[in-house]
């Protein structure tokens, strides 16, 4: 299986990346310090073979686990406004775009603000077992204030795994404080392996009382990036890789960015594209640099799918969003009403929801099972056993077609064959239905950001804009209403084989796509 | 002998703050200022004033 996420083939194909010689001392790897005492190393057996702790760790991790993003959420405060390095990507008025989105503001809160914030949105959603500490600003450019919201929380809320993003710049002087409050994952945004190309994207850095500038500053931050990763994979600290892509300047770049983290035992890559307006301020919003389009972006994820697992769910969520990935109720958590909240901390009914999720999860798991030999059959029949087709979800969540058309502010995008129904991405939209009614100025930018798919998978959708998808040459199906997303997909793509072997229809590449970069903002 | 901080231009950062060897920098109201009384423009402790090296925000801490 060959899949661009974790799932439990992936974790084994990981494992086994990580038996190569040079991240032998990774602690995920050929160590048989392993939870479940197992090492394996190499070895091509089944999914219960994989080494617990680290399944452990990202089971129901929203940002690493594809599956688990569907039922689990993340939520990020923001406690550190400080940076010690200059990205040409972010204005600072905002947060950091490394792991936020561009052109928003999070709210800056005091640890122990942080800290009463996470237990009020923890006992009101039992779904949300992952914190992260992000901008504005670099989490390891204000330890203290990282580190006391961290310390607070292990103490507090023992079954929320914490994790951290940073630029890299100071992370090996923090290594040892990290490990220290056990926080198991850490993100470093890792945009290049070549200090002349950091140099395009660095101004500069504050480094050893002194602003550095140029390729002199692109190298230290490289030095430090990959210390830094490989000093926590020898402590088996996970490690996820942000890379920004920059059309003309690191896209190609990104695959020896992918090739050197990967050997440094990094878990998983997550590519994601540069989103520049001139409105943000950025000096490449001024400069004009472009972000790249779907399908420039889905190009680079392809040709690292041999590398470190990629991860292309990420959605560059805001810094203090609330929910599960893609939905946001931040607004029940402001500060005045968790001011007002009284916090009862229910450890065992955050329990027994999480396991309510996990039979949940093993359904689905079962249903793509299943859809998948009726997929295989079919596109032999047909005679098309190297289809692969692009087809966007509607989904409110839970792994499944549930969404209207016209309520959707994203869909996701499944490639799908004969082999896998494999998530390649997300892609925003504007609302095409605002009070029931649709706006119909809006549909051609939503034809535009789906309009390398073949169908659109719904719950629902209305007769206007099923009538404009067809004419744009992309199917709506309600057929697979609140069905698993997987299994849908590929029953959908069984069907269209047999339509394509019975001569009802002629299969037709489809064109590109463009990322929506005003639904950013507008979201 | 003293640095000053642009309030307008402030982006309320903090990265300053931290940075200053005679602990001369404070929050005031969203953004930061120096302390003229305690500010040496670091002179004595580093090469360059150390606020200034570290702001982003070009042109925001300037002699006062
Ligand atoms: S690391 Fe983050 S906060 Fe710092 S300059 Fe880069 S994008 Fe901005
Ligand atoms: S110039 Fe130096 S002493 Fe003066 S405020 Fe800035 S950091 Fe402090
Ligand atoms: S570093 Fe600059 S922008 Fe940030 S708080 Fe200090 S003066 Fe303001």
């Amino acid at each position: 299986m060959q899949s661009a996420y974790i799932s439990l083939g992936d974790l084994k194909a990981h494992r086994n990346a990580l038996a190569e010689p040079v991240a032998s001392e990774s602690a995920g790897g050929c160590s048989s310090s392993g939870g479940a005492g197992k090492s394996s190393c190499g070895s091509s057996g089944g999914p219960d073979d994989m080494p617990s702790e680290i399944w452990d760790k990202v089971k129901n991790h929203p940002c690493y686990s594809e599956e688990a993003h569907h039922h689990f959420a993340r939520m990020h405060v923001a406690v550190a406004p400080a940076c010690n390095i200059q990205c040409n990507y972010c204005n600072r008025k905002y947060d950091c775009s490394n792991e936020s989105r561009p052109g928003v503001v999070s709210q800056k809160l005091t640890p122990d603000q942080a800290v009463k914030k996470v237990l009020a949105v923890a006992s009101e959603i039992p779904q949300m077992t992952v914190l992260g500490i992000a901008g504005p600003g670099d989490a390891l450019a204000n330890p203290k204030k990282t580190f006391e919201t961290m310390r607070q929380l292990t103490e507090k809320a023992p079954d929320i795994k914490l994790c951290l993003s940073t630029n890299g710049l100071a992370l090996p002087e923090m290594v040892d404080e990290i490990c220290k409050h056990n926080i198991d994952h850490v993100t470093i945004t890792i945009n290049m392996v070549d200090p002349e190309i950091g140099a395009k994207i660095y101004p500069w850095i504050f480094w050893d009382h002194r602003r550095v500038t140029g390729v002199e500053a692109a190298r230290i931050l490289h030095e430090q990036q990959m210390k830094g990763l490989e000093m926590l994979t020898a402590r088996g600290v996970l490690t996820k890789i942000n890379s920004v892509l920059i059309p003309g300047i690191n896209d190609t770049h990104l695959i020896d960015v992918n090739r050197e983290v990967k050997k440094r035992g990094a878990f998983l890559h997550n590519i994601m594209p540069l989103i520049s307006e001139a409105e943000h301020g950025t000096h490449f919003g001024l400069t004009g640099q472009r972000g790249p389009t779907a399908q420039e972006l889905k190009a680079v994820q392809d040709a690292c799918m041999g590398g470190a697992n990629l991860m292309r769910h990420c959605r560059q969520c805001r810094a203090d969003a609330v929910g599960l990935l893609g939905e946001d109720r931040s607004d029940e958590f402001t500060l005045d009403k968790i001011e007002e909240m009284d916090i009862v901390y229910d450890i065992d009914k955050r329990r027994a929801y999480q396991e309510k999720v996990e039979a949940e999860r093993q359904a689905q798991h079962q249903a793509k099972v299943d859809a998948l030999a009726d997929a295989l059959d079919a596109s032999l029949i047909a005679g098309q056993e190297d289809l692969k087709v692009l087809v966007a979800v509607a989904t409110e969540g839970q792994g499944r077609v549930n969404q209207h058309f016209g309520h959707a502010t994203e869909f996701q995008i499944f490639e799908v064959s004969r082999k896998e129904a494999l998530f390649v991405g997300h892609r925003r939209v504007d609302l095409y239905c605002q009070g029931g009614y649709g706006e119909d100025e809006q549909l051609p930018s939503i034809v535009n950001a789906i309009n390398d798919c073949h169908a659109v998978l719904v719950s629902k959708i209305g007769a206007c804009p099923r009538d404009e998808l067809k004419a744009a040459g992309i199917e709506p199906v309600e057929e697979y209403a609140h069905e698993f997303i997987e299994k849908a997909a590929l029953t959908w793509f069984a069907d269209y084989c047999g339509r394509v072997a019975s001569g009802a229809i002629v299969h037709q590449p489809r064109g590109d796509a463009s990322i929506r970069q005003g639904a950013v903002m507008a979201a | 002998m003293a640095l000053k901080i642009i309030g307008s231009t402030c982006s309320g950062c903090s990265a300053c703050d931290p940075e200053c060897p005679n602990d001369a920098i404070r929050e005031k109201s969203g953004v930061f200022i120096i302390d003229p009384a305690k500010c040496t423009e670091c002179e004595g402790h580093y090469d360059s004033p150390q606020c200034v090296a570290v702001c982003p925000v070009d042109g925001c801490i300037v002699k006062a």
